[in-house]
């Protein structure tokens, strides 16, 4: 009974956070562009489709991931798992002491990328542009890793305490070198795919993965170390994207090579 | 139909029984909420996957095409804008944001410590962040027109986010980072997406693949560089 309502409460509000988008385009379709919707049947269903899969999505999400997820985060960060039960008092950190921090963060960063919706979307439609040269599963590894990266270098950044800023700017400097030797046609999606990697799974789990984090290692504080971590998942997605053309451009050029080699 | 969902979540499975039993070494509490917050995740991306094909993208498509076979620019940046502002304004992520921001700033000082002025501040920065992305939605498709290198845009972009973190404050910087990720949702992306490859495949002389992609890179930088803006002078 709880769980019909609360599915309810989710289909409402994901009704509400569609109907400004669908008011906009059925507004401009009537009014400026004059011409009706092609299908129009066909592209209602659709909307029911997402608002009832979203909701879904969400509800199960909430019922089931989110809190044992957010569980995990709480015990996999708490002092007494890291130290062992007999901690008492003061005690100096190490971030090595965090190694399962790290890991647990790379890994939900990367397998909650893989369930990402929009990320789904965007790689479908790469695909479809490209016309196959983009694969769907490629794409969506090589921003998953990114992701992982990412979170996992961010949770290092709130054990030590180092300023964001540092880290992100090497980044970017990064991605500006990297831009200079990516094929041309790869650089769009690259960064488009560091804004689609953090949507309905990821951000609710790393925002309590940093939460967690910021509110036991010793010095941090929620308010002010808590917050960086969904910059860095949108930041390395753009970095792995690249380098995973680099990498299929380097080894097309390659191979062609060898075969020109053998053919001479 | 559901078998690829199923495949699409199997990470995070895999990911939670590993920590759960060898790391954290503990039973599954509510294994049958469990059971069943799963059917829902892959029932619900089953069908979300299904409405994308059928609404998502060939609204996008269809409108992108009538616009450019109108011809009117100035209404097309008219949509832009307001597809851009009117889906970041009611974002449920960035409400938690906004709120969130103005904690911060009241327990730095910035403002006082109040809840209207805490309100005050949050809707403040919900609508320049709405306003930012709304901004970023034209440039890009004033970008896809023009036919600008995109990675000019971007990179111009960071020069401006790292000049901003330079004198914003250092309270805001954290959010700032952050809200470029939260503004983009997931019905958002795909339609923004379509609209931006179906632009780009109807104007004569642009390659969907250069040119289509990149609207959600500019929606995710701009609202750093307004947020700081906004730290700095309220």
């Amino acid at each position: 009974m709880d769980l019909l309502h609360h599915t309810m409460n989710v289909t409402l509000s994901t009704i509400q956070d569609v109907f400004p988008i669908v008011a906009i385009i059925f507004g401009f379709q009537w009014l400026v562009i004059r011409r009706p919707i092609h299908n129009i049947k066909r592209v209602i269903a659709g909307i029911v489709y997402v608002v009832i899969g979203l909701a879904l999505f969400l509800v199960g999400l909430e019922e089931a991931l989110f809190p044992l997820g957010e569980v995990m985060a709480k015990q996999l960060t708490d002092p007494a798992f890291i130290y062992g039960k007999a901690v008492e008092g003061l005690y100096t950190i190490h971030w090595q002491d965090y190694v399962w921090v790290y890991l647990f963060a790379a890994t939900i960063g990367f397998s909650t990328t893989i369930a990402e919706p929009s990320l789904i979307a965007v790689a479908i439609k790469a695909n479809e542009v490209s016309a196959g040269a983009v694969g769907v599963w490629g794409l969506r590894i090589a921003v998953a890793i990114g992701v992982a990266i990412g979170i996992s270098l961010g949770t290092y950044r709130i054990v030590t305490g180092t300023p964001l800023h540092y880290y992100i700017i090497t980044g970017y400097v990064f991605v500006v070198i990297q831009t200079i030797y990516t094929p041309k046609n790869i650089i769009a999606l690259a960064y488009d795919s560091g804004g689609v990697t953090t949507s309905t799974v990821t951000v609710p789990l790393v925002t309590a993965l940093g939460l967690g984090l910021s509110e036991t290692v010793p010095g941090r504080s929620p308010l002010m170390d808590g917050f960086g971590l969904i910059a860095f998942a949108s930041l390395f997605p753009i970095i792995t994207v690249m380098g995973y053309a680099q990498l299929s451009h380097w080894r097309t050029l390659r191979s062609r090579s060898r075969l020109q080699a053998k053919g001479g | 139909m559901f078998g690829t969902s199923l495949r699409d979540l199997m990470p995070i499975i895999l990911v939670i029984a590993f920590f759960q039993f060898l790391v954290l070494k503990q039973p599954i509490p509510n294994l049958g909420n469990l059971l069943v917050g799963t059917v829902f995740v892959v029932v619900g991306l089953s069908l979300f996957i299904r409405g994308l094909n059928m609404a998502l993208f060939p609204l996008g498509e269809t409108l992108a095409y009538d616009f450019a076979r109108k011809g009117s620019v100035f209404w097309l940046l008219v949509f832009a804008f307001a597809l851009g502002f009117g889906t970041t304004i009611a974002e449920p992520a960035l409400i938690a944001v906004a709120d969130k921001a103005a904690e911060v700033a009241a327990v730095g000082g910035m403002i006082v410590d109040e809840v209207t002025a805490r309100q005050e501040y949050a809707t403040g920065l919900r609508i320049t962040v709405a306003l930012s992305v709304g901004i970023a939605v034209v440039i890009g498709v004033l970008r896809i027109l023009r036919g600008w290198p995109i990675q000019v845009v971007i990179i111009t972009g960071y020069i401006a986010v790292m000049v901003m973190t330079i004198f914003a404050p250092k309270e805001i910087i954290g959010i700032a980072y952050d809200s470029g990720g939260v503004t983009t949702s997931t019905i958002t992306v795909p339609l923004v997406t379509a609209l931006g490859v179906g632009l780009a495949s109807s104007i004569k002389g642009r390659n969907p693949m250069t040119d289509g992609f990149g609207l959600i890179a500019l929606a995710s930088l701009t609202p750093m560089i307004f947020v700081m803006a906004y730290g700095m002078f309220f």
